[in-house]
């Protein structure tokens, strides 16, 4: 299996010089699932934010799918995300849409035909097992429920790499098991997986990383 | 094909949000077609007024005086000059004597012209031009001066030159309020996109982490603000056309005591479609303007 993602020497540097990342190396393949572990403020969203370009390195060099992501034009920064799935710590869903709707954001995005779209959306909402809660608001939604959709939209694209930050936060340990349970399905059909957490023994048998006030300790 | 099935979803999106606040979208449609009006229903005024007097008044003409020796050769010689010249629309003849006996003709001058030795009249020709703009007209009383025979070349030209200069300030205030109220609709519209984007700040966000282009997310706010310049733009016409026929009735009724014919014009279909044109057109700027201020601090 081929290296998918690959840190080389990377360092993140936020002003007025605090150091998130220093001098992290390391790869993920093609296909594996990666947990990244450490305390809050370790750097493992940062980690994420680099995959996703939403950040640039202050040194070395992220490569996905063997391209430098921090090195990529702003033009072509769209078109790297549609290939990532990402869950985020806040979900950031769309409160005034339905949970239909938030799932067909991505695929809207992507220009997909309304019909074909709206197969996948479905075939996403039943996956994460909120087929049945398609027409409501996520306000209505619990926070497990909210999570599973938040899933559902980022992989109704069927992306190559998902990236997952924190999604057992805020979580009771049944519904956090039951969210880890959908993270291990994915990762089974060989979608490569990056998630971040406190605690790593949520992901048994996973590969991690831990991070520590930037640095990699393990 | 994506690109068309990305436009449609955009101008769903728009009029969808132009739906989701009836109000707001109702009274800045009313803002734009008043604004636009204004303009349009001057320049409509201006042109019928232009028409009436044109219309009401004699046609401008140069009248040719030839030299008092002219032979009837030379008279012959001018008037197929004129006959062949295609900026001339006609003209006629007055012999000496023609002019001679209107003048008898006239009380108070008859008795005059008895005691004079001889015919004071040359024989002269009234042309009248095609164009009767004042810069023609001088440009042919030029040509013409230049005729064998011809002793004086008078421009009956006076009030066109008033008209036109009335004609040029009554457009320049148009244009200075249309560009003025037009600057306003730019204001309007970047106005209303300002507080469109901050109330999608969250859909901007999500929809570029989810990988939008920054077409993709400009898209659907220039086709409101376009949208809303083109429903101005429509309002605009109505409120003309409305105007139009409405004072169409009383205006001809003031021009029949004046022992003229008047029929208020509206605007033809060229400019009815220029007008809402140019609303869109100037819905699209205020729009662009304002996403290029806001929409990277979103």
């Amino acid at each position: 299996m081929g290296v998918m993602i690959r840190f080389d020497r990377v360092a993140k540097r936020y002003p007025p010089g605090i150091d998130a990342l220093r001098d992290i190396s390391f790869e993920i393949a093609e296909g594996e699932l990666l947990v990244l572990a450490g305390h809050s403020g370790a750097g493992k969203s940062t980690v994420l934010k680099l995959i996703a370009a939403m950040e640039r390195p202050s040194a070395g060099a992220v490569l996905v799918n063997g391209k430098n992501v921090g090195a990529l034009k702003p033009k072509a920064v769209p078109f790297l995300r549609r290939n990532l799935g990402l869950v985020f710590q806040d979900q950031k869903l769309l409160f005034d849409r339905s949970a239909f709707d938030n799932v067909m954001l991505p695929l809207s995005i992507a220009g997909f035909p309304a019909r074909d779209a709206s197969q996948r959306v479905r075939a996403a909402l039943d996956k994460v097992g909120l087929l049945g809660r398609a027409n409501s608001l996520p306000i209505a939604l619990s926070g497990g429920e909210q999570q599973r959709l938040a899933i559902a939209r980022a992989v109704v694209n069927r992306p190559n790499i998902l990236l997952v930050d924190e999604p057992t936060a805020h979580l009771d340990p049944d519904t956090a098991a039951d969210v880890v349970r959908i993270f291990h399905e994915f990762h089974r059909v060989g979608v490569t997986t990056v998630i971040t957490t406190c605690d790593r023994t949520s992901f048994p048998g996973a590969r991690s990383v831990v991070l520590d006030h930037g640095r990699m300790v393990a | 094909m994506i690109w068309l099935l990305q436009h449609r979803q955009a101008l769903a999106l728009a009029l969808l949000r132009l739906k989701a606040s009836p109000l707001n979208s109702l009274l800045s449609i009313l803002a734009m077609g008043v604004a636009l009006a204004l303009p349009a229903g001057g320049q409509l005024l201006v042109d019928n007024g232009v028409r009436l007097a044109r219309s009401s008044a004699p046609a401008p003409q140069i009248s040719l005086y030839l030299r008092m020796d002219a032979d009837s050769a030379q008279v012959a010689g001018v008037r197929e000059r004129l006959a062949a010249n295609r900026d001339i629309a006609s003209s006629q003849f007055l012999s000496r004597d023609e002019t001679l006996q209107r003048f008898k003709g006239s009380e108070g001058l008859r008795d005059v012209i008895d005691v004079l030795p001889q015919n004071p009249f040359p024989h002269a020709f009234v042309v009248t031009p095609r164009d009767d703009s004042p810069a023609s007209m001088d440009l042919l009383a030029v040509e013409l001066r230049a005729l064998p025979a011809v002793d004086h070349v008078q421009l009956d030209s006076d009030w066109v030159r008033r008209l036109d200069a009335l004609l040029r300030f009554l457009k320049s205030a148009v244009a200075v309020l249309a560009l003025m109220l037009g600057t306003g609709l730019v204001a309007i519209t970047f106005n209303i996109t300002r507080t469109q984007v901050l109330m999608q700040r969250d859909e901007i966000v999500v929809s570029e982490l989810l990988g939008a282009t920054a077409s993709y997310v400009r898209r659907p706010f220039l086709y409101f603000g376009t949208l809303l310049g083109l429903l101005g733009g429509v309002l605009a016409w109505c409120v003309v056309l409305a105007a139009s026929v409405w004072l169409g009735q009383p205006l001809q009724e003031v021009a029949l005591l004046y022992g003229l014919s008047a029929q208020l014009t509206t605007l033809s279909a060229a400019e009815s479609i220029g007008l809402v044109a140019l609303a869109a057109a100037l819905g699209w700027l205020g729009t662009a303007l304002s996403l290029g201020q806001h929409l990277s601090r979103s």
